[in-house]
């Protein structure tokens, strides 16, 4: 049976931290930013942590949404790139071809969630940062857009595995980046099409939202939170 | 009118190709400052494709800016031509000989402006004909439910077409000056003109061509800025998902390209002194067919932010509020000065109405309609649907450098233009008088 990756996000259990963001950056060979380019709106940061403040001070409520690529179903992203740079692949991921972008940065703008990002120039990494690279990942080069990939790359390990000890993946085989580090394990990752999965019996809980679910973009990404 | 067409047809052969000849003073001042400009805005383009695109002012959300705004607005200054003459053309407006090909060549140039957007604006302009349908030995195609792709094949039928339909009535002029002209200009347009003879068999077959070539245009014309439009119109983006945008942009590009001829056509009257041929007379029909476009866009803005206001979607409230009361307020309100005010003074009480205040409206039209397009694009994209990812837009020295070489290429062009080619059709003016 194919996969079909999903993710549950446990907005009652997060904390806020940023461990998420910290490990996605080391994982998947993010491109830093200088601080005026950051201040001017240019960081990449393939998760990031939105805050919502509710009530007024001192009687505040924060509120934090781990936002990354929600992966939809019907994801407005693909069908206006001009040379399917972004596709849909069988596993349900919202792939993006780096070396088939030209970056007519449609794709971001139809992006309801604004997880899409640019690369205005070629990365640069001062020494001894280059030695830390993720050799599983490429490196993207200026002018391509990109975006999270739910860690394809550890989802290809888990199957490579699999497959030479001759066994189905099993579930929490595969752990993107983001969930293995998350302190308060508010982040699960798994198969949606097993339905003995963690991650697909939260994501039927009662607590199971989408975010902008309105714009019928289905997306994989479920958040729980108490309904108050 | 009558007196226009009485100008005997030796004198007629005189007054327009006099341009033609030598270059003035002045002549070669313009085209070297123009041409400054023109250079200084290709040296921004080779830095931003050396540097990289990231020297625009461009940040996430607002992916798009300056580039696209100015592809929507010289697209649709392109309408000037094509569609007026079109019309006119198909309705025998007999007013229209002096204004056709100074319109049509303006759809020709601004095309060529407009077209260059779309490369201009990419991240790796290096790849550009990945768009373009190509075989490849990977067989891979372009992704034919792209806006975009829609967008490059509408525009290259178009720019096809109007060079078609530019050259078609140029033949029989370019036999005349074949005829007279000695050196490079013979040989130019002894090339040009295909062996025009002016027998009665080409003529039927030349009228014929134009007749066809008319209709077509004027279908070619509505569906580009249409498929412009729906650059937009198809993205999930607040206030960008509306179905009258494809009508409205179309309203916007007439409106524009008929502001964008005035201009021409007082520019051009008085540097080739051409008074007795662009009379009072075309000035007051197209100030008349401005402030009706004028109109239409009043109310097909009305219709836009209104029901965008009473439906009071929150996504689509804050695109809203970033155009009437937030950091875009300043160019929404001079947009609409610009765009509605002036003309509807100047051009709608008719003491007012003359050459003076009908230039004068076409400018503030085109300053305008440059800021609608832009009040399109920025605000919606730096007011996405998650608050969190709000974001704002400055343009930097590339894209204005850019932006001021479009009219000087513009300008450019057309000097080159009328040095070579008489501005208006001797042919039909004669055959006009004739009738």
């Amino acid at each position: 049976m194919e996969h079909r990756w999903g993710m549950v996000i446990d907005l009652d259990r997060c904390t806020g931290c940023e461990a998420c963001v910290a490990a996605c950056h080391a994982e998947n060979n993010l491109p830093l930013s200088d601080p005026a380019s950051a201040a001017m709106g240019r960081a990449v940061h393939w998760i990031r942590v939105d805050r919502y403040w509710e009530g007024e001070f001192p009687h505040v409520r924060v509120k934090y949404v781990p936002v990354l690529c929600q992966q939809c179903d019907d994801a407005p992203c693909e069908p206006v790139c001009p040379v399917y740079a972004t596709y849909q692949n069988k596993e349900g991921l919202n792939a993006q071809v780096y070396n088939r972008c030209v970056g007519t940065r449609y794709c971001a703008n139809n992006c309801p969630y604004s997880v899409r990002f640019f690369n205005w120039f070629d990365p640069q990494w001062p020494d001894p940062l280059p030695l830390q690279h993720n050799p599983d990942v490429s490196i993207r080069s200026g002018g391509v857009m990109e975006k999270c990939t739910f860690c394809v790359q550890r989802i290809q390990r888990a199957k490579r595995d699999a497959r030479e000890e001759d066994r189905p993946v099993a579930d929490g085989d595969a752990q993107p980046a983001c969930v293995q580090s998350c302190p308060a394990e508010a982040m699960i990752f798994g198969d949606l099409n097993d339905p003995e999965s963690k991650v697909s019996r939260l994501a039927s809980s009662g607590r199971a939202t989408r975010l902008l679910e309105d714009l019928g973009t289905k997306p994989k990404v479920f958040y729980l939170q108490r309904a108050r | 009118m009558a007196a226009a067409l009485e100008i005997p047809h030796d004198r007629l052969r005189q007054d327009l190709w006099r341009p033609l000849r030598g270059a003035g003073a002045w002549y070669i001042v313009a085209v070297v400052l123009v041409g400054l400009l023109v250079g200084w805005g290709l040296f921004a383009w080779g830095y931003q494709i050396r540097t990289g695109i990231g020297v625009v002012g461009k940040r996430r959300p607002v992916m798009w800016s300056f580039y696209i705004t100015n592809f929507v607005f010289w697209i649709g200054i392109s309408h000037a031509g094509t569609l007026i003459s079109a019309i006119l053309r198909l309705t025998h407006a007999r007013w229209r000989t002096p204004v056709t090909r100074a319109a049509e060549a303006i759809t020709v140039f601004a095309l060529m402006i407009g077209a260059m957007f779309p490369l201009i604006h990419l991240g790796r302009v290096e790849v550009f004909y990945w768009l373009v349908p190509l075989p490849n030995e990977r067989g891979l195609w372009p992704n034919f439910r792209s806006p975009l792709v829609w967008d490059m094949t509408a525009i290259f039928t178009y720019l096809t077409g109007s060079v078609i339909y530019l050259y078609l009535p140029l033949i029989p002029d370019l036999a005349q000056l074949r005829n007279h002209a000695a050196g490079w200009r013979r040989r130019l347009y002894k090339l040009l003109s295909l062996g025009w003879t002016g027998s009665d068999r080409e003529w039927q077959a030349l009228e014929r061509a134009m007749k066809l070539m008319a209709g077509m245009i004027l279908a070619v014309a509505v569906s580009v800025h249409t498929v412009v439009a729906w650059d937009f119109a198809m993205a999930l983006a607040p206030t960008w998902h509306s179905t009258i945008f494809g009508p409205y942009f179309v309203a916007g590009a007439i409106f524009s390209g008929i502001a964008a001829l005035l201009l021409v056509m007082a520019i051009a009257r008085r540097a080739l002194r051409l008074q007795a041929y662009l009379q009072p007379l075309h000035f007051d029909n197209l100030a008349k067919l401005l402030l009706l476009m004028s109109l239409l866009w009043v109310y097909f803005t009305v219709s836009e932010n209104l029901t965008v206001w009473y439906g009071n979607e929150p996504a689509e409230m804050a695109v809203l509020g970033e155009r009437l009361r937030g950091r875009y307020a300043p160019l929404f309100w001079v947009m609409v000065v610009c765009n509605f005010a002036i003309p509807f003074v100047l051009l709608g009480i008719r003491r007012l109405r003359s050459i003076g205040t009908a230039t004068l409206s076409a400018a503030a039209v085109l300053i305008g309609m440059w800021l609608e397009r832009f009040l399109i694009i920025v605000p919606t994209l730096a007011r996405p649907r998650l608050p969190a990812a709000w974001g704002t837009y400055s343009p930097s020295w590339v894209e204005i450098s850019i932006t001021v070489a479009t009219f000087a290429t513009m300008a450019f062009l057309y000097l080159i233009f009328c040095k070579l080619f008489p501005i208006v059709a001797v042919w039909e003016y004669k055959h006009a008088s004739d009738r």
